[in-house]
């Protein structure tokens, strides 16, 4: 049977419509479910750079997010490390609903930097950690992060990595806890306090337990490990006038103290 | 004359749900016609998502529904599907699969969803899907049509994931996320270690084990090729 012309387009429309009709129905039903699991992940991520991989991996959503609101108090900063209670319209800025990634696409002084703080259950007082959000490029796609750091504001409590497309087995290992687990310890300023994050070298199996800067890479997936590298840097110096302040701030409460 | 055409009229459709001819359309692409050892398709998937038996998993489910349904599906439409724009209309259906797969692992398996991502939009250039649709499903019944991609994506699944139990177990001494070699190790004494062979995590590794598996394969069936 020879088709005319007219048929043919009246066909693809009508397919055209049926499948984007399926589309958009499975998109707004799952629509819900699926925000709930991007929320849960993103909490699971931040907790993840404070709290065992193990221990969070058995923990059950709602135990999750009931761990989350007890332990996890969050601000928002500018890169001069200034407080921002005020969103640009009007309404309270919350940290979980900061898109870093948004962010990451304006100039850094117009950027805002939320700070999660890990205190202890229901004092927000008592910090234990306080855990910074990073941002960057790997090799195919976004990569992002946490980084967790000791109430010193140096040394790193734990870190967690994430990434939107990176080669499963190679650069996807950054979201593996044997790779992450390399970063805790490590120490982000040297001894004249100036800045050197923490980079992870090429290649794999060496040991750098003597470098307090460096950690062990991942084999055939150099491009991604440079990426990590350059986020945890940048972002790293974003929050350093926050750190500053944060510094003097505790200081100057040792002073009051005596 | 008038009986026998009667008889005929109502053999055919009493065919057994599971006849010899339909189980063939199952088996035969499991090892005689294999997608992938014989066939060699679908081989950017296979070498992709196979350093871990998980993703593999989920990947093979998923291709296994992208295949049967599009092939069911195309075969629904087959005698209303414009000839000059058949591909177009294969890919339309396939597309959208895809995407409801994709939108359901969002929801409801978030990790994994993450681990494969781009690789669940790619069954789409799965030469697999396209390959069934073109050769079986545009000429044949829907329930036919079902079982042929079946056996089809089951044909793809037990070899990649085959292929990723030798990878994983090589490349990082596990098998679903269990540690196979620390505990075989923990057998021989503290002393004692296995060392995971990084070559198994990179596709060389997949060649590697997709290469011997053909090659077992053609030694014991005597496939040659023409």
């Amino acid at each position: 049977m020879q088709q005319s012309n007219a048929y043919i387009i009246t066909f693809s429309i009508i397919l055209t419509v049926i499948l984007g009709l399926l589309l958009s129905g499975t998109s707004q039903v799952l629509g819900p479910l699926q925000r709930k699991a991007e929320e849960l992940d993103t909490r699971k991520q931040i907790l993840g750079a404070v709290v065992d991989g193990e221990t969070l991996r058995k923990m059950k959503a709602n135990e999750v997010l009931e761990y989350y609101q007890n332990r996890i108090s969050s601000i928002v900063v500018d890169i001069e490390g200034n407080k921002i209670e005020t969103a640009p319209d009007g309404s309270p800025m919350v940290a979980e609903k900061v898109n870093v990634g948004k962010n990451y696409k304006m100039p850094a002084e117009k950027r805002v930097f939320p700070v999660f703080i890990y205190h202890a259950e229901g004092n927000p007082d008592a910090v234990e950690s306080y855990i910074l959000p990073v941002y960057g490029a790997g090799l195919w796609d976004e990569i992002w992060g946490y980084v967790a750091l000791k109430t010193d504001l140096n040394t790193i409590a734990g870190v967690t990595f994430a990434h939107k497309g990176e080669t499963p087995g190679l650069g996807a290992r950054i979201t593996s806890s044997d790779v992450q687990a390399r970063y805790q310890g490590k120490e982000i300023f040297d001894e004249t306090g100036t800045l050197q994050a923490v980079a992870m070298q090429k290649g794999e199996g060496k040991d750098y337990d003597a470098d307090k800067h460096k950690v062990d890479g991942m084999s055939g997936a150099t491009i991604t490990a440079n990426g990590v590298n350059n986020m945890v840097k940048n972002y790293l110096q974003y929050y350093s006038a926050f750190l500053e302040k944060t510094k003097s701030a505790k200081s100057s409460d040792v002073v009051a103290l005596n | 004359m008038s009986t026998e055409t009667t008889i005929a009229e109502v053999k055919k459709p009493a065919e057994a749900l599971l006849s010899k001819r339909r189980k063939k359309l199952v088996t035969d692409p499991l090892v005689d016609s294999n997608p992938i050892t014989i066939q060699v398709l679908g081989i950017c998937s296979a070498l992709a998502v196979t350093t871990q038996m998980q993703p593999t998993l989920i990947m093979a489910i998923s291709v296994i529904f992208v295949v049967a349904m599009s092939n069911f599906v195309i075969s629904v439409m087959r005698n209303t599907i414009p000839t000059r724009v058949r591909i177009i209309v294969q890919l339309a259906v396939v597309a959208t699969l895809v995407t409801v797969v994709s939108e359901i692992l969002k929801a409801f398996a978030y990790d994994m969803y993450k681990e494969l991502s781009v690789f669940i939009g790619l069954i789409i250039t799965n030469c697999i899907v396209m390959g069934r649709l073109e050769a079986f499903a545009l000429g044949n019944k829907p329930y036919d049509s079902v079982l042929d991609g079946l056996g089809s994506a089951l044909g793809y699944s037990w070899i990649i994931l085959a292929v990723a139990f030798f990878r994983e177990l090589f490349g990082s001494g596990s098998v679903f996320g269990l540690p196979i070699y620390d505990s075989i190790a923990g057998l021989f004494g503290e002393n004692f270690s296995l060392a995971t062979n990084g070559l198994m995590v990179t596709p060389v590794g997949a060649f590697i084990i997709l290469g011997l598996i053909i090659w077992v394969q053609r030694t014991k069936t005597g496939y040659v090729e023409h």
